[in-house]
């Protein structure tokens, strides 16, 4: 398949490590990927927190970029994110009718309807579990909230993983419980979000887990951003991340502390 | 800070008792106390109400959870309760005159009330032609939501309350903090303590034993229902096309006070119809497992109209808007008004398990609670907005995972109606004063809707690398950015964005944008 890639504002700038082993995944399932480059954000961003005037040249600016999928440009879109894939399914629409933009909302719903979480892709439009993936390490999953309720992926990123090689994956008490994160949320109900994260964070310890992975890199900068603070030794891992790692060309070891991801990454040989 | 924290009523207990909460009974219970942020950051450092919110959701929501799995048709069942409020609400003013005209038929006398201080003045004057000066009460969130009981108390007349929850909260002088276990922020020792005090005819041995707590109430209560002539109920449902109402408890004393008295006063929403008798067949299955967890509540009370030589002689009906028409009229937030005060939401959110009902300054709380009571007051929704209202913070309360939407018996779409308040709230700003807020989401936006904008954005963040120690993670920075690294380290931006890693290792003509001019890469660094 040629499968164009979101691949999210937030881990363009801050965890690139995620496309880029979307890319290698994909690549190495024998698909082509292309990055359109004109795309930046979905609006999810502005569309939580109210400012739906402000979201629309946002959504509009994605539309037009990943609109030559109608044309069979591509014949998919992937999102390593549950939450952007959940904007673009279920809010661009609705904040465009909502501004009296039927027309431009018409069209970001024929987008969405092309557009896949990555581990929608890889088990319903690529009809894979076992992408052949190794990963020797204790691993414990966290359902996202928009994954998991907003678009419903239900169990698909525990299938993929549970055919990982080598990984130990354990379960996570009171997993499809929210970490706190909540966009602005974080922010603005920052105590709140915090006894929300510590009660996520006693969960993840409790599994002696030396790595937490979710579907979405803003619900893991959260987690990962609490872990890190308690120095508890425990990584954050992106899913597409532990679904790229081979043992031929395997993943950088993890490493529990926010920022230093990218510094291991740097020391990975051939490693893309 | 306390904006809207206003002065005391006039209480039920004698003025030097102290009250056992810190939440005096405000002056607007759908507005007290201070925002939503600060009110839950004095929550969060409440160890008992911590520990007692905790135990207490979880163990409903497992209860819940097991009698809803058990049912097969459950989603239909959903589907079939949001479809008869849906119905409801499309001819609301036909169902409300067809429903006066039945009850008034069967014997009630229906009256309408526009807003609280109306619906309190007329059951006041209804106790006063009684000549009574006590009243008996089913636990009602309609009369919590006007104040009923410090009306009536302003007036002379005393409503017990008879719900076992809510006679603690009332003894105690406090608020409720949950729609159907009003005292969940209580635990025994607290309840013993507070009966003791002020339940009057105790015994002196009473131990904090749940059954001996229970059986002083009982007998307490006992005494009430026998010599109560007048009784106040809310309403679970009201049938259009018999006039019949119904109240669903678990403890017997609604049933109590709906058969002794001479008069029944019954407050209820306007949005409480459903159109048939048959209708109740959906929401008697769905109330029960989706509040209590239980597969059918204890008791289940109808009374249409009047009964010659059983039960009360004097029926009243007294039908609330108090801002109900203004929901209404709201395309989006009026499915607010399908609410059948179930409590599921606020037991499954993990923003209400950590906080508990009072730091939504509302006897609303929950999920629930932060759609219907900024509707309800006009804060961020409908016109006339205050900024410093704090019911417009409530909207903002929530981290919108979606649990609330799961478990709604009538598919109330709360997150969604939380982003639409959260838009309007934001739009009502925008004839105001700018905010800081408003002009970082405008910033962005000029920069998220163009890539030359974006690309030049990324390149600076890589500077934003300087903020992190040398370990490349940020543990401090300035406000608002403090409200994130008070408890959470963030990491610098990647030293090279998936978009310029990109351009190095993939060139090939599918690009559909100029060639990239992304800067020099160390090998060692790039990767």
């Amino acid at each position: 398949m040629r499968i164009a890639l979101t691949a999210t504002c937030i881990a363009d700038v801050m965890f690139p490590q995620a496309p880029r082993a979307t890319v290698r995944l994909l690549e190495r399932l024998g698909h082509e990927v292309v990055f359109p480059e004109k795309q930046t954000c979905c609006g999810q961003m502005h569309v939580n927190t109210g400012y739906f005037d402000e979201a629309v040249p946002v959504i509009r600016h994605h539309v037009e970029t990943f609109e030559p999928v109608l044309d069979g440009e591509w014949d998919a879109i992937v999102v390593p994110s549950g939450s952007c894939t959940g904007s673009i399914r279920h809010q661009q629409g609705m904040v465009c009718r909502r501004a009296g933009l039927d027309g431009l909302g018409a069209r970001a719903e024929a987008v969405a309807a092309k557009t896949y979480e990555l581990s929608e892709l890889l088990v319903d439009v690529l009809g894979l579990t076992d992408v052949g993936a190794w990963f020797p390490h204790r691993v414990t999953y966290h359902p996202t909230c928009h994954s998991l309720r907003m678009i419903r992926v239900g169990d698909k990123p525990l299938q993929l993983l549970r055919a990982v090689e080598a990984m130990n994956l354990v379960e996570l008490p009171d997993a499809e419980s929210c970490c706190g994160f909540g966009g602005t949320f974080a922010l603005k109900n920052s105590d709140t979000s915090t006894a929300m994260l510590h009660d996520k964070m006693a969960n993840v310890s409790s599994t002696g887990a030396a790595v937490v992975t979710a579907g979405d890199y803003s619900c893991l900068m959260h987690i990962g951003g609490g872990l890190s603070r308690a120095r508890s030794g425990v990584a954050t891992m992106h899913l597409a991340e532990i679904l790229a790692s081979t043992r031929e060309d395997p993943a950088p070891a993890p490493v529990g502390a926010q920022g230093t991801q990218e510094r291991a990454g740097a020391t990975e040989g051939g490693h893309r | 800070m306390s904006t809207f924290l206003g002065l005391p009523r006039r209480r039920t207990v004698p003025d030097d008792a102290a009250p056992f909460g810190d939440v005096p009974h405000p002056d607007d219970p759908l507005r007290w106390g201070e925002t939503f942020p600060d009110a839950a950051r004095a929550a969060l450092a409440n160890t008992q109400l911590r520990t007692n919110l905790g135990h207490a959701t979880s163990t409903i929501r497992a209860k819940r959870a097991l009698v809803v799995d058990e049912v097969p048709d459950w989603e239909a069942l959903r589907d079939a309760g949001s479809a008869i409020k849906t119905d409801v609400m499309a001819r609301l003013p036909e169902l409300l005159t067809e429903l006066e005209r039945n009850v008034t038929a069967r014997g009630g006398v229906v009256h309408w009330a526009r807003d609280a201080d109306e619906a309190n003045r007329i059951v006041a004057d209804l106790v006063k032609a009684t000549g009574e000066t006590e009243v008996v009460k089913v636990k009602s969130m309609a009369t919590q939501e006007i104040g009923l009981n410090e009306a009536l108390a302003a007036e002379g007349i005393a409503a017990v309350e008879t719900d076992l929850a809510e006679l603690i909260v009332q003894l105690a002088d406090d608020m409720p903090s949950h729609i159907l276990v009003p005292a969940i922020h209580r635990n025994r020792a607290e309840i013993r303590e507070i009966f003791l005090q002020r339940m009057g005819d105790v015994p002196a041995d009473l131990t904090d034993a749940p059954r001996e707590l229970a059986m002083a109430a009982r007998a307490h209560l006992r005494r009430k229902f026998l010599s109560a002539k007048v009784a106040i109920s809310g309403a679970n449902f009201g049938v259009v096309d018999t006039g019949t109402l119904a109240v669903v408890e678990s403890e017997g004393n609604g049933r109590m006070c709906l058969t002794l008295p001479e008069t029944l006063i019954t407050v209820m929403g306007i949005e409480k119809l459903v159109p048939t008798y048959a209708d109740l067949e959906v929401f008697l299955q769905l109330l029960p497992r989706s509040s209590t967890g239980e597969r059918m509540n204890p008791y289940t009370s109808l009374w249409t109209g009047v009964t010659p030589g059983d039960g009360p002689q004097a029926f009243h009906l007294v039908l609330l808007d108090n801002g109900r028409t203004d929901v209404l009229a709201d395309e989006v937030g009026r499915a607010a008004l399908h609410c059948i005060r179930c409590s599921a939401c606020l037991n499954v959110c993990p923003v209400y398990e950590r906080v508990g009902g009072h730091a939504y300054g509302s006897v609303y709380p929950g999920p629930i609670g932060a759609i219907l009571t900024p509707q309800l007051t006009k804060s961020s929704a409908g016109g006339g907005g205050r900024h410093d209202d704090p019911n417009s913070a409530l909207p903002y309360a929530s981290t919108l995972c979606g649990a609330c939407y799961d478990v709604c018996p009538v598919k109330i779409d709360i997150p969604s109606i939380l982003v639409e308040l959260r838009a309007r709230e934001v739009d009502a700003d925008r004839e105001g004063r700018p905010t800081g807020w408003g002009a970082a989401m405008k910033a962005a936006s000029f920069v998220m809707r163009d890539e030359r904008r974006f690309e030049l954005a990324e390149k600076a963040a890589v500077l934003g690398r300087l903020a992190g120690g040398r370990d490349g993670r940020v543990s401090r920075l300035p406000f608002p950015g403090s409200r994130w690294t008070s408890s959470r380290d963030l990491p610098v931006p990647a030293r090279q964005s998936f978009r310029s890693w990109w351009a190095e290792d993939h060139d090939g003509p599918t690009h559909n944008e100029p060639p990239h001019d992304g800067p020099p890469h160390d090998e060692d660094d790039a990767r």
